[in-house]
This record gives C-alpha cells, sequence and structure tokens, in this order.
C-alpha cells in the first residue's frame, strides 16, 4: 500500500476515540440530568464537576485528533 | 490548498523583531507580542478595575473581585487553608491563560495557547514546582505517594510503575489538553469558514449558522480550559502538600 493512503486511513482510524468520548459526554450530561431532577437542590453545587468532567473527556477526543495530526503530518 | 487558505496557517509563527543571541533565536515573534498583550490586559483590567476600591462595587470592580473569589474559593475547597499562600502562583496562570484563551477568540489575533510550546512550560512549571513543594515538606516520605496504601504487595510490582508513569505523564496530559482544544476549535471555524465560502450565496448560510454557534462555545471552551487548567494545578498542589490519605 502506498504510504500516503495508509496515512489517510490511519488518521481515519483514529477518530474511533470518538465512540468512546461521545459515550463519555453523554453518560456525564445525563447523569447531571436525572440527578438533578432527583434532587433539584444539589443541582448547582455539582454543576462545576459536571462542567470538569466534560471538559476532561473532551481532552480524550483531543488527544485522537493530535494523534490524527501526528499521522498526517508527522 | 495553497499555504495561506489552509485552517492550520493562523498558527504560523512569524518573526515581527529579528533577535540573535549568540547564535540563539530569540525574535520577537507574534506569539510574544500576544503574551505581552495579554499580560498588559490582566494587568489593565484588575488595576483599573479596582482603582476606585468602593464599598459597593461597580461592573468592572465586580468582575475584578468575582475572578479573585473564585481562585480563593476554588484553593480553598482543593487545597484547604494551607494552599492560601499558593494563590498568587494560581491566580496568575488563570488569568493568563484564561485572557490568551480570550484575546485569540478575536478575529485576526493570534492564540498563544494553541501552541503547544507554551502551553507545556506552563504545565512543566507547575509539575516541577509542585514536586518541588512536595519533596521539601515531606522529604523521603515523598516517595510513599507513589505507594498506594492497603494493597497486597504481589499487586505494587505492578502498581508502583503505573503511579510513577501516571505521575510523570501530568505535564503532558495538561498541557496537551489546553493545546489541543484551543488548536482543535481554532481549525473547525476555519474549516466551517471555507465551507461558506465554498457553498456560495444560497447555501453558505447553513455553514454560517453552525460558525455563530461554535463562536459560542469556543467562548465557553476557553473559560473552561482555564480553569481546568488552573483546578487541575490546584490537585497536583493538594496532592503534593496531603499526599494521598
Amino acid at each position: 500500500m502506498e504510504l500516503e493512503a495508509a496515512k489517510m486511513i490511519g488518521a481515519g482510524l483514529a477518530t474511533i476515540a470518538l465512540a468512546g468520548v461521545g459515550v463519555g459526554i453523554g453518560n456525564i450530561f445525563g447523569s447531571y440530568v436525572s440527578g438533578s431532577l432527583r434532587n433539584p437542590a444539589a443541582a448547582p453545587k455539582v454543576f462545576g464537576n459536571v462542567l470538569l468532567g466534560f471538559a476532561l473527556t473532551e481532552a480524550v477526543a483531543l488527544f485522537a485528533l493530535v494523534i490524527a495530526f501526528l499521522i498526517l503530518f508527522g | 490548498m495553497a499555504a495561506e487558505t489552509s485552517p492550520l496557517a493562523q498558527f504560523e509563527i512569524k518573526r515581527l523583531v529579528q533577535m540573535d543571541v549568540g547564535g540563539l533565536d530569540v525574535s520577537f515573534t507574534n506569539a510574544s507580542l500576544f503574551m505581552v498583550i495579554a499580560i498588559v490586559a490582566v494587568t489593565l483590567f484588575l488595576t483599573w478595575s479596582m482603582r476606585s476600591r468602593a464599598m459597593v462595587p461597580g461592573r468592572m470592580q465586580s468582575m475584578a473581585e468575582l475572578s479573585y473569589e473564585f481562585i480563593a474559593n476554588m484553593i480553598k475547597d482543593n487545597v484547604g487553608s494551607e494552599g492560601r499562600k499558593y494563590f498568587p502562583f494560581i491566580f496568575t496562570l488563570f488569568m493568563f491563560v484564561l485572557f490568551c484563551n480570550l484575546i485569540g477568540m478575536i478575529p485576526y489575533s493570534f492564540t498563544v495557547t494553541s501552541q503547544i510550546i507554551v502551553t507545556f512550560a506552563l504545565a512543566a512549571v507547575v509539575f516541577i514546582g509542585v514536586t518541588l513543594i512536595g519533596i521539601f515538606k515531606h522529604g523521603f516520605k515523598f516517595l510513599t505517594f507513589f505507594v498506594p496504601s492497603g494493597v497486597p504487595f504481589v499487586l505494587l510490582i505492578i502498581l508502583v510503575p503505573i503511579e510513577v508513569i501516571s505521575y510523570f505523564v501530568r505535564p503532558i496530559s495538561l498541557s496537551v489538553r489546553l493545546f489541543a482544544n484551543m488548536l482543535a476549535g481554532h481549525t473547525l471555524l476555519k474549516v466551517f469558514g471555507g465551507f461558506v465560502v465554498g457553498l456560495g450565496l444560497y447555501l453558505g448560510w447553513l455553514p454560517l449558522g453552525f460558525i455563530v454557534v461554535l463562536t459560542g462555545l469556543e467562548f465557553l471552551v476557553a473559560f473552561l480550559q482555564a480553569y481546568v487548567f488552573a483546578i487541575l494545578s490546584c490537585l497536583y498542589l493538594n496532592d503534593a502538600l496531603h499526599l494521598h490519605h
């Protein structure tokens, strides 16, 4: 296989990580919504943690992006 | 695709003033310029908004007080009273990253935090500083940080290397998180900008709407990443000060 084509396929494969990240972010906000409906008084207190969890999970997707960039341009 | 129209062209570093000290390239680049702008903006914001020192704060003064209390509470909640003397460091870190991110959102400006070397330098300062604090405070006991308590000896053979590796990966994950977020966001905006031009007058409105939404999201991310950078520095500091309990 040509190197250029293999690089393209590899970069595409690197984005499979998004599947896990999608599950993760959905889980965070889903849990937040169901938790805050059960106990609305506690909802504002945990929102900071929700954002932190969101940012940490989103970062995993961006690590995959960095790997894709490394494959493409590295 | 031509170099000027590439979505990654915005991250290119240009030398504004050529400087050369003993074979070392220390040119004043556009990155340095925007770092200076960020520092000046933070200083002006904090001094100018606090100039009246009113008992009942006005709009600007309450913004400055809000950002102060935000970080002060963050340190109090995550590190405890011992962390109070590290407040200036965390606050400076937070304000610098926040202003670099926000200034980067201005069209045609340069995002300093989208350079891995800048974020890695910040993360390395946090990592080395926190490690030194831990060593000076606990001495040899600092090494127990890598040994989880209440674990059978056989498992320790596996767990200790994992703990050591995860400790030394910290500066990398801390810097790559901020760098990749800014890089991905700004690239995405440029790619959608290309769609607007490519689809023309009739279909171009659709990606234009996306850009408006994405710009809002990018402002959220700009704040969120500064917050995450600061709070993770707090958590690392807490680990070094209190070890695992």
